[in-house]
């Protein structure tokens, strides 16, 4: 497609996103996964101004349960409904989802009831009679990259570093990859659509990078939920992640950019798994490619402390992106705790390079 | 019209997904689970569009509606707003209902993933929890995980999180008041109904195959759900 059709789409697709006062729910990969970048999430919102609130008492949507099919859809739409009950409570009207699984899940709730308005009444009387509260439908729902997207500007311009290479003075070249629930099911939920989204692209080219095209961008990572979850099942996911990395490596991106909290757990872990079963790596050198959460990005552009934000609990190393952009980091600090001393280090993969 | 396409018919995903399917095979091009399984998803919605109880309750019982990963590729790309992947949903849901997921390899799985997600949300109010996924389970998460797995506390407090403890943050301990809302939801909309009908067919089934099952995760039904692959799931039969 040319690239006047591509910003007519993106035209086509914009989204309301609001601008403060929000009312945060975490996600539960992504905090056992990337805790730091939740972290860096809210660290960002405060520097910047915004308002960000959470309420202890949120609990999982019990979204994977739902996709694993283990679960309901009338319990998934009760917990949704509890969760809008605490922004409620709270007295907040935005509501900001750190999950794509939890967005894709709120997104087809709220569109579910809008069309069959006597399922909303049934969720009520459900979370009435299970919890007594009651609950008022978010005036705003985003994504929390939705939110990175509308700061772009802001997070550049306050910005220490950028996605140049800073001995060439080449963009960095990144691969983007979306969740698949981010706008596939409703394409006008998501910036840009579900075709060509624009919401990742947006950060790597206002922070100075090259976005990558390449013939498997929107394939799925191959989280899958149940092809996952269950080990018999892995082959799926695994095979998923490896034709996407196969289709991008012609093209030798830097970086993978994702928005989801499973897909970069997966092409960060899958790249360590294939290069067990068979010796091969994806990046330069023996390298894998990095590969960071939009959070995790924003606060490098920020100029944080890549260990501060997690970069540490990494299969695949970013030193080399660190390397690249000019960003500095204590190799010695890599490992310490809170109160400075040695945790120890992990095994080095057999051919994966690692620091 | 028969029964169960009845009951397909009353899941308000079916009745959204399944408008008038066009055979054109769209879905099975951009579907993620054709390309590793044996499964098609334009064969499937065929399958439902003959309205069939016969050939319905064959899949139900089948391994075929297990195959799908719903990421909803399909949904964006069908010419006629069908959506597969919603289809899978209610084919699931009433698979288990009726019990005919246990009679395939891959829908006894599920009981698998009752006794580990399942149970996570009830008892932590999360869908994963760092202290449940172990290194041996999870061989992929590589030397990174298990060296987070075996210092998760001081890991997970030199990130920020505020795990296991109270107030916000990440990986906070929930409130048991709120755990036992979350158990009311599950009791007033069907959860636990799921649940316990997932325990009970897996039960019988697990006496009909002589394999041991008990409460714990740690007895042979589990691993064998778990870890089998007794049949080629990649190509035709």
């Amino acid at each position: 497609m040319k690239q006047e059709g591509k910003r007519l789409i993106w035209d086509e697709y914009q989204k309301e996103i609001a601008d403060d006062n929000y009312f945060y729910v975490r996600s539960c990969v992504r905090q056992n996964f990337f805790p730091g970048a939740e972290k860096t999430f809210l660290r960002y919102m405060k520097e910047m101004g915004r308002n960000v609130f959470e309420n202890p008492s949120h609990t999982t949507c019990s979204g994977i349960g739902y996709h694993s099919d283990i679960v309901p859809f009338e319990t998934a739409m009760t917990m949704v409904a509890r969760q809008f009950a605490l922004m409620t409570e709270a007295g907040y009207e935005n509501f900001v989802t750190s999950c794509i699984t939890s967005f894709g899940l709120y997104s087809e709730v709220l569109e579910t009831w809008l069309h069959f308005p006597e399922v909303e009444e049934k969720t009520r009387v459900h979370l009435r009679n299970a919890t007594g509260r009651e609950f008022v439908k978010p005036k705003n729902l985003a994504h929390a990259s939705d939110v990175t997207y509308k700061l772009r500007t802001e997070i550049s311009d306050a910005g220490k570093y950028r996605l140049i290479n800073q001995t060439t003075g080449a963009p960095i070249r990144v691969v983007e990859h979306i969740g698949c629930h981010y706008s596939r099911m409703f394409p006008s939920k998501g910036i840009g659509g579900a075709e060509y989204p624009y919401v990742l692209v947006g950060m790597i080219e206002e922070w100075g990078g090259e976005v990558i095209d390449y013939p498997e961008r929107r394939h799925c990572c191959g989280f899958g939920f149940r092809q996952y979850l269950v080990k018999a099942n892995r082959g799926y996911s695994v095979s998923a992640s490896k034709k996407k990395f196969d289709s991008m490596r012609p093209y030798k991106p830097e970086l993978i950019l994702t928005n989801c909290p499973g897909c970069p757990m997966f092409l960060d872990r899958w790249q360590y798994t294939i290069s067990e079963m068979d010796g091969t790596t994806y990046g330069e050198n023996g390298q894998g490619i990095p590969v960071m959460t939009y959070e995790e990005l924003a606060g490098l552009i920020l100029g944080y402390d890549p260990w501060d934000l997690g970069l540490q609990v990494h299969q695949v190393p970013v030193e080399s992106l660190l390397d690249k952009m000019g960003i500095p980091y204590d190799p010695e600090k890599k490992f310490l705790d809170k109160d400075g001393n040695f945790i120890g280090k992990p095994k080095s993969p057999s051919f994966l390079k690692f620091y | 019209m028969g029964a169960l396409y009845e009951k397909l018919r009353q899941d308000i995903r079916f009745a959204e997904g399944l408008k008038a399917c066009l055979n054109c095979g769209t879905c099975t091009a951009i579907c993620p689970a054709a390309e590793f399984y044996n499964y098609q998803p334009r064969k499937l919605v065929d399958i439902l569009q003959t309205r069939d109880d016969g050939k319905i309750e064959e899949l139900l019982k089948s391994d075929t509606i297990w195959y799908c990963g719903e990421c909803m590729s399909c949904v964006t790309r069908c010419p006629r707003n069908n959506a597969p992947g919603l289809l899978i949903t209610a084919l699931r849901s009433l698979s288990q209902e009726m019990g005919y997921f246990v009679e395939s390899e891959k829908g006894r799985q599920q009981l698998a993933i009752k006794r580990t997600v399942g149970h996570w949300i009830l008892e932590y109010g999360y869908c994963l929890y760092p202290s449940q996924i172990s290194p041996e389970n999870h061989p992929e998460q590589g030397p990174i995980w298990e060296w987070e797995f075996h210092n998760i506390e001081k890991v997970m407090e030199r990130l920020g999180a505020n795990y296991q403890k109270a107030g916000p943050g990440v990986l906070r301990a929930i409130p048991q008041e709120d755990l036992d809302e979350i158990k009311k939801i599950f009791d007033e909309t069907g959860g636990t109904a799921r649940f316990e009908k997932i325990e009970d067919f897996s039960r019988q089934k697990a006496e009909q195959m002589g394999i041991q099952l008990d409460d714990s995760l740690q007895n042979d039904y589990i691993k064998h759900i778990y870890t089998a692959v007794n049949k080629d799931h990649t190509s035709e039969a």
